[in-house]
């Protein structure tokens, strides 16, 4: 199964990826960067089409 | 996509007006301050980016435009853009010249400079907008600055378009100032991993 990851070095904290994250699994704690919740994406990837910098990628994961 | 709104999420037709009023009496582009001050204290009080992630009307706007209205060709943007150099660059030339409009202002109100009707794209272009001066109570200062400050609302929502279209809808978030500027407040406030404290 595939999962959002986020470049965190480069994401600006705009937000854009949360409010389309149909499983709300995306928070920007303390404004500095996204945070996927990687239990609750599907891997959907609307939030990488999303994102305006385009710093969030589809990764295979284990399980 | 449904979802459920929430207030502010209507925010877009606060920023809309705004530009439209602009172009009916200037001294309204001072309540435009607002988007300067609202996501300062936001982030200086409460370290968060609530204002760019959930409030910000200009961002709404961009995304409702270029992304439901379709206006955006959904490419990806350079890497130069997003690259720490051209953000922090960006936000300096930016307060640069913020500066630099406020000193024309000051010469306005200390009368050794006339109050010029213009509003400024980019810096560079000075468009005629008399038109939307009827007069003021107070000192011409305060009209120059309403024209200063339209000025630089005006030439971000132009920047902002055409990013739009050549990229992705909310383009201008990736090097907006403000947006830029509130990062660097939580990040300096928060340490800069979000798994700190
Ligand atoms: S891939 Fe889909 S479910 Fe996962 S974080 Fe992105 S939008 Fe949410
Ligand atoms: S949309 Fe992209 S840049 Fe914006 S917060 Fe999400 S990951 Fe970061
Ligand atoms: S980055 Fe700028 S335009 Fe984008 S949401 Fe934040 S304040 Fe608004």
């Amino acid at each position: 199964m595939r999962k959002a990851v986020v470049d965190t070095h480069v994401c600006v904290a705009c937000g854009c990826c949360m409010k389309v994250c149909p499983r709300k699994a995306i928070t920007i704690p303390k404004g500095i960067c996204a945070e996927i919740d990687q239990k609750l994406c599907v891997g959907c990837g609307l939030c990488a089409k999303e994102c305006p910098a385009s710093v969030i990628t589809l990764e295979v994961c284990e399980k | 996509m449904k979802q459920n709104k929430k207030w502010y999420d209507y925010l877009w037709i606060v920023s809309l007006t705004y530009l439209i009023l602009g172009f009916f009496n200037i001294l309204f582009a001072w309540l435009g301050l607002l988007c300067f001050f609202i996501p300062l204290i936001i982030s200086v009080t409460m370290g968060s980016k609530s204002y760019c992630n959930k409030y910000c009307g200009r961002g709404q706007l961009f995304a409702l435009v270029g992304g439901r209205f379709g206006l955006s060709r959904r490419k990806d943007i350079p890497k130069w853009i997003k690259s720490h150099y051209f953000r922090y660059g960006f936000l300096i030339f930016f307060f640069a010249m913020f500066f630099l409009m406020l000193w024309n202002t000051y010469l306005v109100f200390a009368g050794s400079k006339d109050l010029s009707t213009v509003v400024t794209l980019l810096w560079t272009f000075k468009l005629p907008w008399h038109w939307a001066y009827h007069g003021t109570l107070f000192s011409d200062g305060v009209a120059q600055f309403a024209f200063g400050f339209y000025s630089v609302m005006f030439t971000s929502t132009v920047l902002g378009f055409v990013t739009m279209l050549l990229f992705k809808p909310r383009s201008w978030c990736v090097y907006c100032p403000m947006g830029t500027m509130t990062q660097l407040v939580c990040r300096a406030r928060n340490g800069s991993s979000p798994h700190n404290t």
